[in-house]
């Protein structure tokens, strides 16, 4: 297919989804659309979990602390003047924030801001750390992070949380927000930065050696990871109206880790696929969590947890056998589509060798 | 390819389980739908808050069993477990709404998961009467959110004016500091205490973080300090540990806290070291005058043996006034119920009569309780208002 | 400065108890430590279910005293082999398939072997704490003036002595000591030289599992509430621990566990006002630590190889 084609595929594909965001928004209940909105929320922080992950090959285990960045932003300037004594009802709010309130978007970028500038002040200390010693030090940070929301109560309410956020439960907007995510990191991916990320995943030593600034494009991956995940924190945060700091705890991480593994570590597709399949499954798997009765018989293995289990053993399962996730490193593409719509079969052969 | 195969049969078996768990559902549900009034459950059935969900499921279901009509038609209960997450807690309120189609919902145990489900009723227009969430955001600036409990201004002056009343002169506050309410109390409590005993009689806050397990170090420091009574609100677990390693490093001061400690494990784990505590807690045989609270006790002890706890009785109750805002209705519109239910007055319930202010709190008196003998004894009470 | 008149006011008593706080706590992350440091010197991949194998070795303590009635010191045996065997299992599970794959799918494994155990024990123990067995001996009490030591206290640096010098032994004078040194220096050549490299590990992971089950009576008889996510914390803070030290080095796990210990308890002593902050404490120590000595106070320098 040629170039110009592509592209005009890819065009009608996201005005026909930013269509049906539109009949979903008002033809669904919104329980249906709150789990559609968090799976796009989910996409966008796997998707920037994936850019440090998945193409740059640094273990990162932080984005809980970054959404946690952007979701406070939002939430501490968001919620209106005038209820905001009701909400710092246990020490006031600092007098240096308490009159600034900025509109939804301003506080939502500003996240993304404060937590790529907070990744930008860590990544000195933790970008030259490898494997299990960037891992745990970017948890030790999400961490640090969270201990500190905790304790400055005059300005984040502490472990009070704050309410009265101003809710966003449109699945428009946020179909918005993760198509400008999606468009974002493919562009980014598929210009000489993603190349160079690319490289240093594949081999180090050999990109330091063809000339690739190591730090400069570790710091750079990292930054725009957190940047997406503090506006996915910050859409996160909308989406309940309410934040407390023990939302995010380092095991919220652990969800978007198993979506990029499930979706394929490196593949932006495979993220956005992972997301759904995540969130929507977990959703799908409550009913391993309600009694069972077959056939008269009550099966005890059914009760509240057992959720949790299948949700873990399938983890472990995904990443035993089928390392590479659905996608692999590979990409969604049209030539791959016309293949798949031709010869259904022929894939899962490939696969298989894979 | 052996472990795909494997792979795949799992999936496929649990696929399989889900549909037919799915049609059974269904099955169920179908047909009688005019004939039932569905109440939503809405409480933390696993995670950090499991202890405590589980026994106020045990009150709602005591109480359905003893009400189980209203308006001349049966009340179905549909249980939630919102997983003591607050993500999962908006899509489970959102799913009894949307879903399930429930007229008014009951719970939740833990205040930060009714807070996630407050924008969801209140834009549904559903009514919720929470159990023992304690933290006074749950209704604020909520027309739709109600509760059956007292809320943490009002415990934190009651353990205040007690330790007064004690003769307590200087006391230390331990709180958990990333626990809302542990952080709710302890303010209230030392903003009383001051009032009471003048300004820097509280001598020390030290702070832990829920998960916690060793204490010794701030215990060291308040121990130098020699105060009369140490408040130390917080999770069980943490605060039986809490008043074991205490007890252990030689501090004699007497115990105050909130009633999460009234639990069966706070007393499990902190054995005889936590024996003449003092708690504030809602309910107690002693003070259970109602007939309410009479047929409550009989049935509690029948079906489930052992002492009802204060959070099993809050449960009941704020089905009743669930119930009772329906009956008073005498309508199945969410608002109308919304609004009987804002009128409720003297409402009999187990832990007495219940009279819901402007906000959606009630007003009603706390008991004061200790540790005796490894049970809990009823020691005061103190009177709403105070 | 508000430091200044802390330490002014720090009576001599206040002081020596918390000392003597400071090595209980630092002796308990350094047994625990221990078995991190000897998983990752042979495999070079952290354990991260390790704090949850101590968490089920408390369970298993738990039924074997509370539930079954068996005598303590027959229990202590019994919890042993299981929480062995449980390492085993683990290992052969969640490990050994991808002994061969890149690091991180092992690392995601890990967190992903954690995180079943976790569940597991949400689902099959409830979430509601349970209290760990009491041992009555070791939890009474010691005055030495007007400092207050539980007898477990005692116990616990003597026991992490007690490991540390069998492990030294094990890893130096026996012949599967030396297989595990083989294999930590390099797999292949260890496999060329007729090491049978599975059979190594399972030991390695079992001996590590069994340590952690002793860290886990201490934990337990020392911090009695155990729920499913206890281990999660000190999992953590042991590994940190053992990364202080130098990670592989078993010594360094011990200095580490002590200098962690001591450094929660004093940052509480000398800052009262900072007690909120004491989590976050081993995490800054850790970033520290890696920053100026990657390899830790006493490990080894590490050339990368091309």
């Amino acid at each position: 297919m040629a170039k110009k084609q592509k592209l005009i595929l890819t065009i009608l594909l996201l005005i026909v989804l930013f269509a049906l965001s539109w009949v979903v928004n008002i033809a669904m209940d919104s329980y249906v659309r709150r789990i559609i909105n968090l799976c796009l929320i989910y996409a966008i922080i796997g998707l920037s979990m994936n850019v440090t992950n998945g193409f740059t090959g640094q273990f990162a285990l932080g984005q809980a602390g970054f959404m946690a960045l952007g979701a406070y932003v939002v939430g501490v300037f968001t919620v209106p003047v005038k209820l905001r004594a009701s909400v710092f009802y246990a020490v006031p709010m600092n007098p240096l924030i308490a009159n600034i309130q900025l509109p939804v978007w301003a506080a939502l970028i500003g996240g993304g801001i404060l937590a790529a500038f907070v990744a930008f002040l860590i990544g000195a200390p933790v970008l030259r750390l490898k494997g299990d010693y960037l891992a745990i030090a970017t948890l030790g940070f999400s961490e640090i992070i969270r201990i500190v929301i905790t304790n400055a109560s005059s300005f984040t309410n502490g472990a009070l949380g704050i309410k009265d956020i101003p809710t966003l439960n449109d699945t428009r907007y946020i179909f918005v927000a993760t198509a400008i995510t999606f468009i974002f990191i493919s562009l980014l991916i598929n210009s000489s930065y993603g190349r160079a990320f690319k490289a240093i995943r594949e081999d180090e030593i050999a990109a330091e050696a063809m000339g690739i600034d190591l730090y400069k494009h570790k710091c750079l991956a990292f930054m725009i990871s957190a940047f997406f995940a503090g506006i996915g924190g910050g859409l996160y945060a909308m989406l309940l109206g309410t934040v407390d700091p023990k939302n995010f705890l380092f095991t919220l991480t652990y969800n978007f880790l198993l979506i990029i593994v499930l979706g394929g570590m490196g593949s932006i597709t495979g993220s956005m696929l992972g997301a759904i399949v995540v969130t929507a499954g977990l959703e799908y798997l409550r009913v391993f969590d309600e009694p069972l009765e077959l056939f008269g018989v009550n099966i005890p293995l059914f009760r509240p947890g057992f959720r949790m289990v299948i949700f873990s053993i399938l983890l472990m399962i995904c990443v035993l056998f089928w390392r590479h996730g659905i996608m692999g490193t590979k990409e969604f593409t049209w030539d791959g589509a016309r293949e798949f719509v031709k010869h259904p079969l022929r894939m899962f052969h490939r696969k298989g060798v894979a | 390819m052996k472990f795909k195969k494997i792979l795949a049969a799992l999936l496929a078996s649990s696929l399989a389980i889900g549909a037919l768990t799915g049609c059974g559902g269904s099955k169920k549900e179908a047909g009688k739908d005019g004939d039932v009034i569905k109440v939503g459950v809405f409480l933390p059935l696993t995670g950090d808050n499991a202890a405590g969900g589980e026994l106020e499921l045990r009150g709602i279901k005591l109480a359905n069993k003893l009400h189980p009509k209203v308006m001349g038609k049966k009340v179905e209960l549909v249980v939630a477990d919102n997983k003591s997450d607050k993500a999962e807690a908006a899509s489970v309120a959102a799913r009894l709404i949307e879903k399930d189609k429930v007229k008014v919902i009951v719970g939740s145990y833990g205040s930060s998961l009714s807070m996630a489900a407050g924008n969801i009723v209140k834009e549904a227009k559903v009514p919720a009467v929470g159990t023992s969430c304690t933290n006074p955001q749950v209704t604020a600036n909520n027309d739709y959110y109600f509760r059956a409990c007292f809320i943490d201004p009002f415990q934190g002056t009651v353990m205040a004016n007690y330790a007064f009343k004690k003769g307590a002169k200087k006391v230390a506050i331990i709180q958990e500091v990333s626990n809302d309410y542990a952080v709710g109390l302890a303010k209230f409590f030392k903003d009383a205490f001051e009032k009471l005993a003048g300004p820097g009689s509280v001598i020390e806050t030290a702070n832990y973080q829920t998960g916690d397990k060793d204490f010794s170090a701030i215990l060291t420091n308040i121990k130098a300090k020699n105060p009369d009574a140490i408040f130390a609100p917080g999770n069980f677990t943490e605060s039986a540990l809490l008043v074991k390693q205490a007890r252990q490093l030689g501090i004699k001061a007497p115990f105050l806290g909130g009633d999460t400690w009234e639990t069966q494990e706070f007393i499990d784990v902190g054995g005889k070291d936590v024996e003449g505590v003092a708690f504030s807690t809602a309910f107690d045989r002693e003070k259970a005058t109602t007939p309410e609270a009479k047929k409550f006790l009989e049935e509690y002890v029948k079906e489930y043996k052992g002492e009802p706890s204060a959070l099993s009785a809050l449960a009941y109750d704020a089905y009743l006034i669930a119930i009772n805002g329906i009956e008073k209705a005498n309508s199945l519109d969410t608002v109308k119920i919304r609004d009987a239910i804002a009128a409720t007055k003297d409402m009999e319930g187990v832990t007495g009569k219940t009279t819901l202010d402007k906000n959606g709190d009630p007003i009603k008196g706390a008991v004061i309780k200790t540790v005796k003998d490894g049970k809990f004894k009823y020691l005061d009470f103190v009177a709403p208002g105070k | 400065m508000e430091i200044f008149q802390t330490i002014a006011n720090m009576t001599g008593a206040a002081l020596a108890q918390h000392v003597a706080n400071g090595i209980s706590l630092g002796s308990l992350y350094a047994l625990i430590a221990i078995g991190y440091t000897m998983v990752y010197g042979i495999l070079l991949m952290i354990n991260f279910a390790h704090g949850d194998i101590v968490m089920m070795a408390c369970y298993f303590a738990y039924f074997g005293i509370a539930v079954f009635n068996l005598p303590w010191y027959i229990t202590v045996v019994v919890t042993v082999v299981l929480t062995a065997l449980l390492g085993a299992l683990i290992e052969r599970t969640a490990y050994r398939p991808l002994r061969d794959a890149p690091k991180n799918s092992v690392l995601i494994s890990a967190i992903g072997a954690s995180f079943l155990l976790e569940n597991l024990a949400n689902y099959l123990f409830s979430g509601r704490p349970k209290r760990f067995p009491r041992i009555p001996i070791l939890e009474q009490n010691v005055s030495l003036g007007s400092v207050q030591i539980q007898v477990i206290s005692f116990v616990i640096p003597v026991v992490t002595i007690l490991g540390l010098l069998i492990l030294l032994h094990i890893v130096n004078h026996t012949k599967t000591g030396m297989a595990m040194r083989a294999v930590s220096k390099d797999y292949e050549i260890a496999r060329v030289m007729g090491i049978n490299i599975d059979n190594v590990i399972s030991a390695t992971f079992m001996i590590g599992s069994a340590l952690a089950a002793v860290g886990a009576f201490m934990w337990g008889v020392k911090y009695p509430g155990i729920t499913p996510m206890m281990g999660v914390m000190p999992g953590l803070k042991c590994f940190i621990a053992a990364v202080i030290g130098g990670i592989g080095n078993i010594k360094g796990a011990v200095l580490g566990g002590f200098i962690l210990g001591m450094g929660e308890i004093m940052i509480v002593a000398f800052f009262p006002q900072l007690s909120g902050y004491r989590d976050a404490f081993a995490f800054i120590v850790l970033i520290v630590i890696l920053f100026y000595k990657p390899t830790g106070l006493m490990g080894e320098k590490l050339m990368e190889k091309v």
